[in-house]
Order: structure tokens, then C-alpha cells, then sequence
């Protein structure tokens, strides 16, 4: 149970049951999809990017309280930043998940340092990311992290 | 509560718990919980007997079958074709020789497809499949659809989770050169009507083919007796080993066929011009064969008779309707395949919990369920989920391990209430 705690950290359920960012965003100019066929976790990520900053972010799709909760976290933290400092995230969340740095206090995206314990659910943490980069990149297919 | 008086048909527990001494596996527990493995339609955990004819094997008996002439060749294949009668005993098929050794249920489908993509799948043609296939159904035929210009058609199936026998009937025409259909459905836990299908496509003169992945090792087959032209499955399904699997299919095909791979053993004279083929089932069995997982094989089948399969059906399905009526019972829970006829497998879908969240959590109980589209993704669709949870029963699983299953899910149903 305290591993599940861990990992169903009460920001990553309170995220699930409440969404941020959550639906179509008008006048985007970046969109990607993302889909984790064999676990049934989708996602659309859309963006408005002004200049180098990220002025807006919407995202919309269905799964496990992983997946929707990280992609829930993330819009809350790269709203508003540059797409650098995006990237930048984008590598910080990858290590913690990957157990390969310690979070600091007060990170959001210490709730998602549970995952390295349970490695079947990585793919699901990680899809979110993916597909904002893919979005930042104008990849055209569809993002998978299986 | 005392499950035993409350549900019929249960198994003394006493009986239980031997055969459970059978499977070494099931003694471990998991993050400090017993091990209730409820993961059975995906693979079945082995009998001490199985592993052990497969070590002896190796241990004092591992040279090659059907080549040398010295005591231990012979006696490989002295045991590799007893396995062959003692599959051919199982399904009651009347000649060992309509029995091919092939990797599992997969390869057999992908035999047959193949083999009558080459001899009777034309520009036209429709190959008849069922809405409830497996993707090891439904590939092999689009594969050879699209090399020859056949068509796949569909039987489809009611909310139950039933094949519409009207819209078979209709779905059955000149052009139909296959019937395949799954026996038992591993997503939903349907037993299909095969000999009656088998029927109705025969007064047509066409063919049917039967993936018994799931039936084998909870029903008695007969292929007599269903009367159908393939049946197909694997090994490690009916607690043999993996890689393992069997086609039985009626003689005059594998007459007509051509061989569906080149290699040793399935030749009788090989020049550079031309080759002869080996007699059937030879001809189908290309280069050494899975000569341990034959044997071991063997073992998971006179194990499965020695218990008695009617004996093992009846346990599982006096679990099948105590689990049913354990997880009806859970607020938000809704059961995914509810037909008349079903085998011992549930699909469940609960409240707005993925499945992958119910999964994780049920691992930390030392519970093991699949989670996912089980390679069913038509059926997915059909109902319209992404996703169901499934806990599947084999003849080891008790009535407490559906209490541990029911009272975790409460859990989880606490934990992720949204």
C-alpha cells in the first residue's frame, strides 16, 4: 500500500479527478496526438506558441490515472514558458521517472518520482511529454511511448 | 461465509489444494501477499510433471528425432510421436497423421491461411470470420486477403456477447471459402456453438476452421464430434510449455495443401531440379521440430485426463458463477460478455478506473489479472471501451481468491473514487 501511495500520490489523483487545461484550444498553432494502443491511452495536445513562448496549452483525451494526470501537470507548468524551458522539463521529468535524479521539495513533478517502481507504468507517465514535444516539433505522426 | 455449500458444483477444497501442491509456481507470494494467479487465458502455470518430462528430456534423452539410427534418436522419436497419438487421443481426431506439431494456435491459423490462400482463395472469395476474434483470427486472413483479392466478412454479435446465427446464415454464400471461429473467446469468455456452425457451413460444402486456443484445457473437444475441418492451439494454454501447439486438420486437406515451409524432415528426396514431400503430417513439420515441448506437451495432457477435463469444467464453472455473482455485487462494476454459454473468464469494466490503475493496484495484492484490449480490439470497439480488466480461472484457482479478487476491487473502488 505505501508503494501505491507513491506512485497514486494525492496531486497525481486529485490532477485525474480534476483536469487542468482540459478540452480544444482555439487558434492553435501546434497540435500533436498521442497513443498507447495496448494500454488504451489517448491524447491531443495543442499549443499556442507566440514567438518562443508557449502562450496557451489544452489537452484532451482518455486513460489511466497516470496518463492523465501528468498530462494534467504538465500543462500547468509549461503554460506560459518558453519552448526552451519546456525542453528543459521535458528532460527533468524523463529522470525522475527514470529514477536517474531526486526531485526537488516543492517540484510538481515529484509526485510522478513513484513511477520508477512500477516500470510497466513509465510509458504511461511519459506519453503526455512526448507528444507536447512532438507538437513543439510539428511531428506529424502519432506519438507512442509502448 | 462458506463458499463451498453456497456455490454447487465446488470442488472439495481438500481436492483443490492437492492439485494446487501440483503447481510449484503458485507457492511464492507476491510484494508479501499469496500469489492469486487469475491470469489463466492469457497462460497457465505448469503441473511439477510437465517440468520435470521437459528436464528429463534434456537431461537424459535430447538428440534429434526422425534421423539417427543410434538408442538415444530413437527413443526421442519414439516420444515424439507418443505425444503425437496422445494428442490425437485428446481431441478424439481419428489418425495421428491429421496432427501437425506447430509453434502454438498463431502458426496453425497462419498454416491454413496460407495453404488455401494457394489453393482455393481467388479474386472474390470471402473468408468468414466472427466479430469475436482474436487478432490471431482475423491477421493471418487479411495477409492472405490481400494476395489474393478474398474479402473478409464478419459474423457479428449481440450485446451478450453472442454470434447472430440469423446473420450467419445470411453471411454464408457461394463465395465463402473459410469459416473461422473461435471456439471460446478469450475477452469475453463465450463458448461459441460450433458444431451447429460447423453444420450449416458443411451444407454449403465449405470448410470451418476452429481456434481452440481457449477451449482445450477447460471443455471436452471432440473433433469428431464438431465435425470441423481445423482445430487449432497451444500448449502452454493447457498447462504444457510455450512454443508448442498443435493443428489438427482433416487428412484430404493436408493431402491438398502444399507445404507451408521448406526445409529438413519435410522432404522425401531433395535434387536441385525438383523434391519430393515427406507423407502428412511430415510434410508440415520444416526443419527440427519442438521435440521437448512435444513430450512436455504430452505430460500437460495426461495430466489434464488424469484429473479428468469434465471433473476440471465443472470446478471452473461453479467459480465462473460464484466470481460472477462476487463482482456483480461491486458498485460501478459491469461485466463485459454475459453469454448463455461461457467459460471461466470474466472482462469487467468498474466505474471510470482504468484498467491499468485496477491492474497495478491488484499486483500490490499479490493478485494477477490481465488488463488491456487482449488482442481483441474488434470486441473492444463493439462495446465501446478502450480497455477491460479480466480475471480468467484454471482448475488451481479457489473460491478464496475471488473473495481476495472482490475485496480488492472494493479497494480500489475507495482508492480511485473520483
Amino acid at each position: 500500500m505505501e508503494e501505491l501511495r507513491e506512485l497514486y500520490q494525492q496531486i497525481i489523483l486529485e490532477h485525474y479527478r480534476n483536469p487542468r487545461n482540459f478540452g480544444e484550444l482555439s487558434e492553435a498553432t501546434h497540435r500533436a496526438e498521442g497513443n498507447n494502443p495496448l494500454c488504451g491511452d489517448r491524447l491531443t495536445v495543442e499549443l499556442r506558441v507566440l514567438g518562443d513562448r508557449i502562450e496557451d496549452i489544452r489537452f484532451r483525451g482518455s486513460g489511466c490515472a497516470i496518463s492523465q494526470a501528468s498530462a494534467s501537470v504538465m500543462t500547468t507548468l509549461v503554460k506560459g514558458v518558453t519552448v526552451e524551458e519546456a525542453e528543459a522539463l521535458f528532460e527533468r521529468f524523463h529522470r525522475i521517472v527514470l529514477g536517474e535524479t531526486e526531485p526537488e521539495a516543492l517540484d510538481l513533478l515529484a509526485a510522478f518520482a513513484g513511477v520508477r517502481e512500477f516500470p510497466s507504468r513509465v510509458k504511461c507517465a511519459t506519453l503526455a511529454w512526448h507528444t507536447l514535444r512532438a507538437a513543439l516539433h510539428n511531428v506529424a505522426e502519432v506519438v507512442t511511448t509502448e | 461465509m462458506t463458499p463451498n455449500t453456497a456455490v454447487p458444483g465446488l470442488l472439495d477444497q481438500e481436492v483443490v489444494a492437492q492439485w494446487r501442491e501440483d503447481f510449484p509456481i503458485l507457492r511464492q507470494t507476491i510484494y508479501g501477499k499469496p500469489l492469486a494467479y487469475l491470469d489463466n487465458a492469457a497462460t497457465t502455470q505448469k503441473p511439477r510433471s510437465v517440468i520435470e518430462t521437459v528436464a528429463r528430456f534434456y537431461t537424459e534423452i535430447n538428440s534429434n528425432v526422425h534421423r539417427g539410427v543410434y538408442y538415444l534418436s530413437e527413443r526421442a522419436t519414439e516420444l515424439y510421436e507418443e505425444a503425437r497419438r496422445t494428442v490425437q487421443r485428446f481431441l478424439n481426431a481419428p489418425s495421428a497423421a491429421e496432427i501437425v506439431f506447430v509453434r502454438g494456435t498463431t502458426e496453425a491459423i497462419n498454416l491454413v491461411a496460407h495453404c488455401l490462400g494457394r489453393t482455393r482463395l481467388r479474386e472474390g472469395s470471402e473468408i468468414l470470420l466472427s466479430q469475436m476474434e482474436h487478432h490471431s483470427n482475423i491477421v493471418p486472413w487479411q495477409l492472405v486477403a490481400e494476395q489474393t483479392g478474398a474479402h473478409l466478412r464478419v459474423i457479428p454479435m449481440n450485446e451478450h456477447g453472442e454470434l447472430d446465427l440469423e446473420q450467419y446464415e445470411h453471411l454464408l454464400t457461394e463465395r465463402t471459402a473459410i469459416v473461422a471461429v473461435v471456439h471460446v473467446s478469450n475477452s469475453l469468455g463465450t463458448i461459441n456453438p460450433v458444431a451447429e456452425l460447423v453444420r450449416q457451413a458443411h451444407a454449403r460444402g465449405i470448410p470451418v476452421l476452429v481456434d481452440g486456443a481457449q477451449a482445450v484445457a477447460h471443455l471436452r473437444v471432440d473433433v469428431q464430434e464438431l465435425d470441423c475441418d481445423f482445430y487449432a492451439f497451444s500448449g502452454h494454454k493447457v498447462y504444457g510449455p510455450t512454443g508448442i501447439g498443435v493443428l489438427y486438420a482433416k487428412r484430404r486437406w493436408l493431402e491438398e495443401f502444399p507445404p507451408y515451409q521448406g526445409g529438413g524432415d519435410m522432404i522425401r528426396q531433395v535434387t536441385f531440379e525438383r523434391t519430393l514431400y515427406n507423407e502428412v503430417p511430415y510434410k508440415f513439420e520444416a526443419g527440427t521440430p519442438n521435440i521437448a515441448g512435444a513430450i512436455g506437451l504430452k505430460a500437460a495432457l495426461d495430466y489434464v485426463s488424469a484429473l479428468g477435463i469434465d471433473t476440471i469444467a465443472t470446478h471452473e464453472h461453479a467459480l465462473l458463477r460464484y466470481a460472477t455473482e462476487r463482482l456483480q455485487a461491486i458498485p460501478g462494476l459491469r461485466i463485459i460478455g454475459t453469454a448463455r454459454q461461457k467459460a471461466a473468464i470474466i472482462s469487467f469494466v468498474l466505474s471510470d478506473i482504468h484498467p491499468h490503475d485496477i491492474g497495478t493496484f491488484l499486483d500490490r495484492e499479490g493478485i494477477a489479472i490481465r488488463v488491456g484490449h487482449h488482442c481483441t480490439q474488434p470486441v473492444m470497439d463493439f462495446f465501446g471501451v478502450p480497455a477491460t480488466s479480466r480475471a480468467s480461472f484454471a482448475l488451481y484457482n479457489t473460491p478464496e481468491e475471488v473473495d481476495r479478487l472482490a475485496a480488492a476491487l472494493q479497494k480500489v473502488v475507495e482508492f480511485f473514487r473520483v
